[in-house]
């Protein structure tokens, strides 16, 4: 195991604005990595700093063994990158696409055509491969944009919010596909998303927010922070209820906005038993409802509220700084 | 240089796929012969101070001119588009450097800039003005740096915007001083002071004067072109390699540059 992305105290400002602050990350050879964090938290930036499209302001960074500040374009030869707004040329072909990319870093034409073919294969592109990409649905591009990046067999592939605004089918194939290329080729992959259960798939997850690292570990370790399941009981006597689960089952209900509320360590086993119990007493139990942990709980418990949900606009894109530092700062705060 | 060359590649492949475009800028300098040429002529004729040429053939190496700076101009906008519409990334997160990027598109813009130029030389036939071979290849190479000077320009005021609205506002407010200032429609010679200081930093100046002296090299009377030109021709290309200079620097410097 090598590390094969480290970052020292990385911080970008725009102005005045703090996009990303004192970042700290060691990745190893192989891993999947999801940068969590709601938009606007400084996901795309930090993307940015690592792939050498954008220049730190403090700390350093290096990916594949080279610094992001000093040897750019050893960095940039060693990885290969999916944005998160359209980066293809539309009036190109599938095929002219991927060969721009093969001429433009250098491949041996023999590898390209062979790459290009086995590539467009995987993400079930290879039938329309001389179709203009205007002819192509939000997630064909994506899938040749995914093709594309892996295309000159990168030591690190980037992908800044791969699956928004795709439909749920083709969110699960290119997560099929990149499951399929960790088995066969190590390849590390850095995935920036606010899905939380994209993250869940994930060897560690990293939570961002307001451009600040608030907690990094695989996603089993950030739930079991959170102890253990809980239990929304509705009943007819709340009172009641709450005392005889006190007194008889050494619980310690809460009250919530639907009923009680109660943390136990191992839930799908205490329902019967509390279910039981109250039915005893002659309390009728209208629901119960059982919630594991989840990352989602992570976030809020660590940044005091959920992740948004909405999709960001496609228009938001690296290299255009206006654009970004506007949406850094009307987001995520 | 394979990075150079891929860009060109790319844009010469983008090119030659719009054909619309292509039949449009064909039509675009017959356009600009029949109104400069027949609307203004009439309005002159009688004037015999064009050397013995019609002043249609006084116009046509201007018209030249015209097509190549408006090709180039709009071709260089492809920067803009590139930035706005993702591309760009791609390239510049690509290990290829970008000197040999910038470097690329000003080939590519000049490449399709000299194209339709060459294009306009047969209506020098259809206006009574055979050309020689040895005439063709020197309008061929005036092209060529003029094409180069304009898509340099059209670099220059790419990297310092950011949308496609303000690249075409300030395009078209550049276009018609460099091309009314250019000599194209009158001869330079006795211009008023203020005026001639604005031809004399106008490339479309030079290059007008070179294509002129070119293409009525057999059909003016002899001392016509000696007394109205500003330099002779290879003083002019060398001014024009001047200003190519003077855009390409700033534009890949602000090229390179990483955010």
């Amino acid at each position: 195991m090598s590390t094969v992305i480290e970052t020292k105290g990385l911080g970008r400002d725009y102005g005045d604005l703090v996009a990303v602050d004192a970042l700290n990350l060691e990745i190893q050879q192989g891993e999947l990595f999801a940068l969590l964090g709601p938009n606007g938290g400084g996901k795309t930036t930090t993307v940015g700093l690592l792939t050498t499209l954008l220049r730190p302001s403090r700390g350093s960074a290096r990916v594949a063994g080279y610094d992001v500040a000093s040897q750019p374009a050893e960095v940039r030869r060693h990885i290969g990158v999916v944005f998160q707004g359209p980066s293809l040329d539309e009036q190109l072909t599938a095929w002219e696409n991927l060969d721009f990319h093969a001429r433009i870093y250098n491949m041996p034409r023999p590898l390209f055509r062979q790459r290009a073919a086995e590539l467009l294969a995987l993400v079930e592109l290879a039938e329309r491969q001389h179709e203009p990409v205007r002819n192509f649905s939000g997630g064909m591009r994506r899938r040749l944009e995914l093709a594309r990046g892996l295309l000159h067999q990168p030591q690190v592939l980037f992908l800044d919010e791969p699956t928004v605004g795709l439909d749920p089918q083709t969110r699960r194939a290119i997560w099929g596909y990149l499951a399929a290329l960790r088995q066969q080729a190590g390849v590390t992959i850095f995935l920036t998303t606010h899905y939380l259960e994209e993250a869940e798939d994930c060897d560690r997850t990293a939570i961002i927010d307001g451009g600040k690292l608030v907690a990094l570990d695989t996603p089993a370790a950030l739930k079991a922070t959170l102890g253990g399941d809980v239990l929304h009981i509705r009943v007819t006597d709340v009172v009641a209820a709450s005392e005889l689960l006190r007194q008889r089952a050494q619980l310690e209900p809460r009250q919530g906005p639907d009923g009680l509320v109660v943390e136990v360590a191992d839930g799908p086993r205490r329902i019967p038993e509390v279910v039981a119990l109250l039915d005893g007493a002659g309390i009728a139990v209208q629901a119960v409802n059982l919630r594991r942990p989840s990352l989602e709980h992570v976030f809020i418990k660590l940044t005091g509220r959920a992740i948004r949900a909405e999709t960001a606009e496609p228009s938001e894109a690296l290299g255009q700084r206006g654009r970004i530092g506007r949406r850094e700062r009307g987001g995520g705060r | 240089m394979s990075a150079l060359y891929t860009i060109w590649l790319r844009d010469l492949t983008r090119f030659l796929r719009n054909r619309s475009r292509i039949v449009t800028s064909l039509a675009q300098p017959l356009l600009y012969l029949a109104i400069f040429g027949t609307g203004l002529s009439s309005l002159l004729s009688g004037t015999s101070s064009l050397g013995g040429v019609g002043f249609t053939a006084f116009v046509y190496p201007g018209v030249i001119g015209l097509t190549i700076m408006f090709t180039a101009l709009f071709t260089a906008i492809s920067v803009v588009y590139d930035r706005e519409f993702g591309f760009l990334k791609e390239v510049l997160v690509s290990p290829a450097p970008r000197l040999a990027v910038a470097l690329g598109k000003v080939a590519s813009g000049s490449t399709i800039a000299l194209l339709q130029g060459v294009l306009t030389l047969p209506l020098a036939w259809l206006l009574g003005l055979p050309l020689t071979l040895g005439q063709v290849a020197q309008l061929v190479g005036i092209m060529a740096v003029l094409a180069a000077v304009c898509t340099a320009l059209g670099l220059l005021v790419s990297t310092r915007l950011r949308g496609i609205e303000g690249y075409n506002v300030i395009i078209n407010f550049l276009m018609m001083p460099l091309f009314l200032l250019s000599g194209a429609l009158f001869p330079l010679a006795g211009l008023p002071g203020w005026m001639n200081v604005l031809v004399r930093i106008n490339p479309m100046a030079y290059a007008t004067d070179a294509l002129r002296q070119v293409v009525l090299a057999g059909a003016a009377q002899p001392g016509f072109l000696a007394a109205s030109r500003l330099h002779p021709v290879s003083l002019d290309v060398l001014v024009l390699l001047g200003f190519f200079i003077v855009f390409l620097v700033p534009a890949v410097r602000a090229f390179s540059k990483q955010e």
